[in-house]
């Protein structure tokens, strides 16, 4: 077992890990922030992504020791302290870029890393940087257009949704 | 109306927890805060196929740190079965072995890796028989479930095909599907006084979980109790599949007195779960000369792994939908149940029909191919005929089909997809372009709505009304993402004339609304919306009773609109009014209880109404292909869906959306691969290739026909879970298109539609000249 301290959503946390420990569970099991979630225990889903020192993180690939001295986001420090969402959440909930949730919490970090390399993004730009993010239950329709919006962009274009008859 | 401004119920509200999605705050089974001496909970699995253990040698898992205890089937006190259906499934292996993956021992650890750890270090040692792994296999060995075939027939097949214009045959392979629902199994027991177990499973079928942990800690139902406020995804992976990880905990909870939890790594979820049925279809049809139908002869075989499960309705839903849209005057369905070696295949979304409509789909394809018409052409000459018309023409089981909106739905979409422009642009396009090939399909659905098994077409709802107008409403349908809770709420909502925020939306909770039925065959918002309705209109009636007799007006006369409650004269807020009632010692509280009419249904002779009514849907999409590597695209997707009056088109959309690129995954890039000792080797995301984000449509319209059910259902809405999967065969039908455009014979390409599959059908059309 090791020390390790780091930053997570501003405040200082310390614990003891073995060299294993992976990043996510120290999130999770340590400092309860379940909203990280482990989808596919093998960094290919993108459920548990975190930003680390700013850049967006599978936190299932990386170890917590490597975290040590880091400055760590979670999901749970994205909504300001009176609860306000932030403009990525607040245009999943609005263009209905969820169903189950479970990919939601790493989709929305990814995005949010993705807006500060990229302010306006293309919907083919959105595309790449999302190839590590899986989702199963919305096709993905909602998650882009979700990520436009958040962006400032029109979504009319690929909003049509309207009754046929 | 746009969709965008309907009151409620048909509201196009966000998902009920969008905003706990969103920061993360949303609770799954592994997210529950547990007891500090919560113990964990790992299954050591079997090597191979099929055959006995002859020595299984524990020691080391024993002595592993962390471990607390082992179990075998020997330490299980109890029944060892977590079968949904024939008793034929142990939790723990009986000594025989059935499939590599197959949970043998448990190991109960100190911490989740502990118990992983622990779990490899067993030394087993097997007699080993060959396993049985292909349908031949199966067939030659009679290994299969059931006694025979299941065969349903109408008219005369073979006659009518053998004195048919044109007469077609073949064969369609089609591959299962992994679930991969984003959040794997879990479940977490909690051991109460006197023996009670508490567990948080999840599920969708909570009575089921309810049902096996009694019978394994021999306990009454009443002593068990199943909570699951979400799944992260369900897919029908989680109708029967959460089964042994629950009475595993409740059992080791039981032995140890601690809290016992488990959540199977991803690995092991996928080593150890059923999957959707794969099916081999063959046909043999007959069309006139104007291409109509005169008969077909289905052959469907599906590999059903090593237990009974759930595959016995599958294949019946299967052969139920080998219509799927179309009138056939003589049919023979002969149908399969194969037992073999490998995961016990289960519920996947559509259930069977998937399957089915497939088989029909690739007949209209090959049919228009032979005779020359276009694909949707042909389809419509065979569609049932449109609900005005008064046909009373039958499906092969014998319902009248009263409700088909196909023939003006494919109209629109026609139009709305611009389809003739687009079809003659991808001729032109093929004829000069000899790498780059573009296709383009069309499908249709009809699927039937209600369980086949009639007697689980019924729903129970819980609904208080606490005197300060606030709203506790609890149903036995559970929430796996699909927005049934959400749906359901808007229903309380609407009865009651309250804005949203007054429903608390609560837990399924088997304490609180029993014998349910798995939320299943796409029927959440159907049985739990109308159970719930029922409820509501009891408190409703007693209020309005009571304010009636007050204010010198009939019950009937009383309102409740907008957050107020207007009897005569009087007008006051709901939280007035309940509380008046309240006062009055009245009870404002009520169970509704909601059981499907009209069905009548005999799955052995396969005659009958086995469905309320049926859910209908188009798409048109179109694809390029690369011939040289197989490498394809989906450039653009139109559907038409209908989902009755929808009580939430915007959830309903999403479902649209989610189905279509499930089912065009299903059919193209997810490949399931067992080696020929039995193994999965596809049991991870890096083998096993789920859509990701490139794979949705370049182009993506989708419209609602939003017409009101003819049936009475919940506000006329339809059911929406699983039908416009289905419509993900279009894009499978359009890769044919295109491998069609590098030969003269029809490319009969087989599913999934991998590049190497396309490249090898390009490469056989074109040796065939």
């Amino acid at each position: 077992m090791s020390q390790v301290t780091m930053t997570v959503n501003g405040k200082t946390a310390t614990g003891d890990v073995e060299g294993r420990t992976l990043l996510v569970h120290f999130l999770r099991d340590e400092l309860q922030l379940t909203g990280t979630h482990v989808g596919c225990d093998t960094s290919q889903c993108g459920a548990c992504v975190v930003h680390v020192d700013g850049k967006a993180v599978k936190s299932c690939t990386m170890l917590a020791a490597e975290a040590d001295g880091a400055s760590v986001e979670t999901i749970e420090a994205q909504a300001a302290d009176d609860g306000t969402l932030n403009v990525v959440q607040q245009a999943f909930q609005d263009h209905h870029g969820l169903q189950c949730g479970f990919c939601t919490p790493g989709m929305v970090m990814s995005a949010t890393a993705l807006l500060k390399e990229n302010p306006k993004p293309t919907e083919a730009e959105i595309r790449h940087y999302l190839e590590g993010n899986i989702c199963r239950c919305t096709g993905y329709h909602n998650i882009v257009k979700s990520i436009m919006a958040a962006s400032g962009q029109d979504v009319d274009s690929i909003a049509a949704e309207v009754a046929a008859q | 109306m746009s969709i965008a401004h309907k009151p409620l119920p048909h509201k196009p509200l966000p998902h009920d927890a969008a905003a706990l999605h969103v920061t993360g705050a949303a609770r799954y089974v592994d997210d529950i805060p547990t007891p500090a001496n919560t113990l964990h909970i790992a299954f050591g699995l079997s090597e191979i196929a099929a055959g006995t253990i002859s020595v299984m040698d524990l020691s080391a898992v024993r002595a592993a740190r962390g471990v607390v205890a082992v179990m075998t089937a020997d330490d299980l006190p109890f029944a060892n079965d977590v079968s949904p259906s024939v008793h034929d499934e142990p939790l723990l292996s009986d000594g025989s072995v059935h499939y590599i993956g197959q949970p043998l021992f448990a190991v109960i650890a100190t911490s989740h890796l502990a118990a992983r750890k622990a779990a490899r270090l067993a030394k087993v040692r097997y007699e080993a028989v060959a396993p049985i792994l292909t349908i031949e296999e199966a067939l030659a060995a009679g290994s299969r479930f059931e006694e025979g075939p299941r065969i349903y027939t109408k008219g005369d097949a073979t006659s009518a095909i053998n004195t048919a214009a044109h007469v077609i045959d073949g064969t369609l392979d089609m591959g299962g599907q992994e679930h991969f629902y984003l959040e794997g199994q879990a479940a977490l027991a909690l051991p109460q006084e006197g023996g009670d177990m508490v567990v948080h499973s999840s599920t969708q079928h909570p009575t089921e979980i309810q049902h096996k942990v009694a019978e394994a800690i021999g306990a009454p139902m009443h002593a068990v109790r199943v909570e699951i406020r979400r799944m992260g995804g369900g897919f029908g992976g989680k109708e029967s599949q959460g089964n042994a990880l629950a009475v595993i905990c409740a059992v080791a909870a039981r032995a140890t007195g601690r809290p016992c939890k488990m959540r199977y790594d991803r690995d092991d979820d996928m080593t150890i779960t059923g999957k959707r049925h794969d099916f081999r279809i063959t046909y043999r049809a007959g069309f006139d000369a104007d291409g109509r139908i005169s008969g077909i002869e289905f052959g469907q075989y599906t590999r059903c792994g090593w237990a009974q499960d759930l595959s016995l309705p599958v294949a019946d839903r299967a052969m139920l939908h080998a219509d799927n849209a179309y009138f056939i005057p003589n049919i023979r369905i002969e149908s399969h149940r194969l037992r073999t070696n490998m995961q016990s295949a289960t519920a996947y979304r559509g259930f069977g029909g998937p399957q089915g409509v497939f088989g029909i789909e690739r007949v209209m394809d090959h049919g228009a191919h032979v005779i020359g018409l276009d694909p949707i052409e042909i389809r419509r000459r065979n569609y049932y005929a449109p609900a005005a018309a008064k046909a009373e023409q039958t499906t092969p089981y014998g319902q009248v089909v009263e409700d088909c909106i196909l023939h003006e739905m494919t109209e629109a979409l026609l139009k709305t997809s611009d389809y003739a422009a687009r079809r003659d642009a991808v001729a032109k396009w093929n004829a000069s372009h000899p790498t780059i090939k573009r296709g383009i399909g069309f499908s249709p659905v009809k699927f039937g709505i209600s369980f086949t098994l009639t007697h689980l077409n019924q729903a129970g709802a819980l609904v208080h009304v606490y005197q300060d107008g606030s709203v506790h409403l609890n149903h036995g349908g559970t929430e796996m993402g699909q927005g049934l809770f959400q749906k359901v709420a808007q229903v309380a909502a609407a009865r009651f004339g309250l804005q949203m925020d007054a429903i608390k939306i609560t837990a399924t909770d088997t304490g609180k609304v029993p014998n349910t039925s798995a939320t299943a065959a796409s029927s959440g918002s159907d049985l739990n919306g109308m159970a719930v309705k029922i409820a509501c209109d009891t408190i409703r009636g007693r209020i309005s009773t009571h304010l009636a007799a007050r204010h010198d007006c009939t019950p009937q006369e009383v309102t409740f609109v907008d957050g107020m409650v207007t009897a005569g004269r009087a007008a006051m807020p709901f939280a007035a009014a309940a509380k008046s009632a309240y006062e009055a010692r009245i009870s404002l509280s009520a169970t509704g209880f909601y059981a499907t009419p009209k069905l009548a249904w005999d799955r052995i002779k396969g005659q009958g109404r086995p469905f309320f009514y049926f859910a209908y849907g188009a798409a048109v999409t179109e694809v390029a292909i690369d011939t040289l590597t197989g490498e394809n695209r989906i450039l653009r997707a139109d559907i038409v869906h209908d989902a009755g009056e929808s009580l939430n088109p915007a959830l309903d959309i999403g479902q649209i959306e989610g189905g279509y690129v499930q089912g065009a995954g299903w059919l193209t890039c997810e490949e399931l691969v067992w080696d020929d000792k039995g193994a999965l080797k596809t049991h991870a995301p890096s083998t096993y290739k789920i859509p990701a984000v490139s794979d949705r449509p370049d182009v993506f319209n989708v419209a609602l026909w939003d017409a009101p059910n003819r049936e009475e259902t919940i506000y006329r809405s339809k059911a929406v879970g699983e039908p416009p999967f289905m419509l993900g065969i279009s894009a499978f039908l359009a890769l044919s298109d295109a491998v069609a455009a590098c030969g003269d014979a029809y490319p009969a390409l087989d599913a999934p539609a991998t590049p190497e599959r396309i490249w090898a059908t390009i490469e056989r059309l074109r040796d065939e000249g």
